[in-house]
């Protein structure tokens, strides 16, 4: 039977691979927008859950938020990825770095 | 859902429709030449709302079954954050006309990102936390990134986003698991599951991941990152507003989320937040030693105060929210005269933002230097000037609330923080002489530098009466 715990655990684990993928790649940044779109899933199926456990309909209201700005959100870093591109020639993450300090 | 719902929500409801508004019209008609206009009406409409939320009597209500609250907390949030709005909004104008950045969706984006902060501060439910954060984060990434041909603007853009992302997927997760563990979304309903004794597990995990995304917005160190680059990347403009009323409204909700939604569990948040405290204020009196550029330093500057604001907070009181109340208004007083300072250097035209390039200026503009001056001993909290009585605030606050350790080490940071802020009166007094920045064009940054150096000054007899607003504002948070 799978419980409560079982999705918990398959958010948590998703959690975590996309705040890793956030920190240890050194690729490309696309990787980055796809570990974000990982975490914020990660969190919908932890609402989900919740929802279905609890018998009470707000999580998944909640989700249905959580997907519509997750969207808007992804629009946006491309579009700041693009102006970026066209300045900078690459999206590689180690050039990126033209600050720091 | 009723009209009078929708009544509590007209401040918002009017500025969205006009941001909209302005978008379609800009859009349809001849573009950028609208777009000083639009500065202007933007600005006073900003001017209007603050002025009929902040004088018109008003009692606490709430919209939508506690999912939005109107009481007096989210109405001094409102005034703080349109006033400071309007003022960036007046300040900035001349500067982006003179670099092309005058595009119409500069104020479009600007009024969006209020609304979003004026839902922030109204939030009574987790859902719209979220709304609130994420119309407010995204228009910022955009302004962040407006400069779109310069490397440094879009770099800064991309960092912000990224960072503002992770940020609010830790927020997000931790709100899944309050909602989990608690039955509701709704603060009122979270507080009540809260039993006297600990938080469960579940709950304390979702409190910690909800601080951690907080405090990425409010940039409270371990979760700085994005601040002196952002700071540094964006055009000075636009980071004189990141640094005034976002950082209002994320401080602001990050206080009604501890007291609405986790009010009965001041035990395990205090020592969250005074970690969070203690490490923003050596951080950013530390890290800002080595800077030479006058953006990084205010960013880390900001850091160090938001480490102040935290400590309010900390105190889990409501003396302890009136501080921080007290302490982000005077914060942002001071914020908007450096940074009228900061867009009028220029050399040749050009911005400058080394903090070099001040060498000797007291010699020539000795007005503005005094000024400057002023500001600076304000932000570093030197005794009879207002920056100081901030400080005092958050400092007895914590003493109150039997955080002695924490007092202490905000006077320490304090120490150590004032060395860089004396630095750059040390180069504007005693430099050696250099090439001169240009005399400022422009009477209107000169005026705001000027107002808001004799605010610190004459505001020492009374702080022009924001306590007792603040002291009701913390008493409808902390009962």
């Amino acid at each position: 039977m799978i419980g409560l715990e079982h999705y918990l655990t398959v958010a948590a684990a998703l959690f975590i691979i996309g705040i890793f993928g956030l920190f240890l790649n050194r690729k490309n940044v696309i990787i980055i927008l796809m570990s974000i779109e990982l975490m914020l899933l990660a969190v919908n199926i932890n609402l989900v859950a919740f929802s279905a456990f609890l018998g009470d309909l707000t999580g998944q209201i909640f989700t249905m938020f959580v997907l519509t700005v997750a969207a808007a959100e992804a629009a946006i870093g491309l579009a700041i990825l693009v102006c970026f591109f066209r300045n900078r020639g690459t999206i590689a993450v180690e050039d990126v770095s033209n600050m720091k300090g | 859902m009723s009209a009078a719902d929708f009544s509590v929500l007209l401040p918002e409801t009017i500025l969205a429709v006009f941001a909209m508004g302005a978008l379609l019209t800009a859009v349809y008609t001849r573009k950028d030449e609208m777009a000083q206009m639009l500065v202007w009406s933007s600005a006073a409409i900003l001017l209007l709302i603050a002025m009929w939320i902040g004088l018109a009597p008003h009692d606490n209500r709430s919209a939508f079954g506690g999912m939005f609250i109107d009481d007096a907390y989210s109405r001094f949030a409102k005034v703080m954050i349109l006033l400071s709005t309007a003022a960036v909004l007046v300040m900035s104008q001349d500067y982006m006309r003179r670099r092309g950045l005058l595009r119409f969706e500069y104020p479009v984006l600007i009024i969006l990102a209020s609304v979003g902060m004026m839902v922030m501060v109204s939030a009574g439910d987790l859902m719209v936390i979220y709304m609130g954060l994420e119309l407010q984060s995204l228009s910022l990434y955009v302004v962040a990134a407006l400069r779109r041909d310069s490397v440094k603007s879009t770099e800064a853009g991309l960092k912000y986003f990224v960072l503002g992302a992770l940020s609010s997927g830790m927020l997000l997760y931790g709100a899944s698991l309050t909602y989990g563990y608690a039955g509701t979304t709704r603060f009122d309903g979270i507080v009540s599951t809260l039993g006297a004794d600990n938080l469960p597990l579940g709950l304390l995990f979702g409190l910690v991941f909800l601080a951690a995304g907080l405090a990425f917005k409010i940039s409270a160190a371990p979760f700085h990152m994005w601040t002196p680059d952002v700071y540094e990347g964006s055009p000075t403009a636009i980071t004189a507003f990141f640094a005034t009323a976002p950082k209002v409204a994320a401080i602001l909700l990050f206080g009604r989320l501890l007291h609405g939604a986790f009010g009965g569990a001041v035990a395990d948040w205090q020592q969250i937040l005074a970690f969070l405290s203690v490490i923003s204020m050596f951080l950013g009196a530390i890290a800002a030693i080595g800077q030479r550029n006058i953006k990084r330093l205010m960013a880390y500057s900001s850091i160090a105060h938001m480490g102040y604001a935290l400590m309010g907070l900390a105190a889990g009181s409501a003396a302890g929210v009136q501080a921080m109340l007290i302490y982000m208004a005077i914060y942002v007083t001071m914020n908007i005269g450096t940074f009228a300072f900061i867009m009028s250097m220029e050399r040749n035209g050009q911005p400058v933002t080394d903090i070099a390039s001040l060498n000797l200026y007291a010699r020539q503009d000795p007005l503005r230097a005094l000024a400057m001056l002023v500001l600076m001993f304000s932000l570093a909290g030197v005794p009879p000037l207002v920056g100081f009585f901030g400080k005092l605030y958050v400092l007895t606050a914590a003493m109150q609330a039997g955080l002695v350790w924490l007092a202490i080490a905000g006077v320490v940071a304090s120490v150590i923080g004032a060395f860089y802020y004396l630095r750059v009166v040390y180069y504007m007094y005693f430099g050696e002489e250099g090439e001169a920045l240009d005399t400022p064009r422009e009477s209107l940054l000169s005026l705001f530098v000027l107002a808001s150096a004799a605010a610190m000054v004459f505001g020492v007899f009374n702080l022009f009466g924001i306590e007792a607003p603040a002291a009701v504002a913390a008493a409808t948070l902390v009962p």
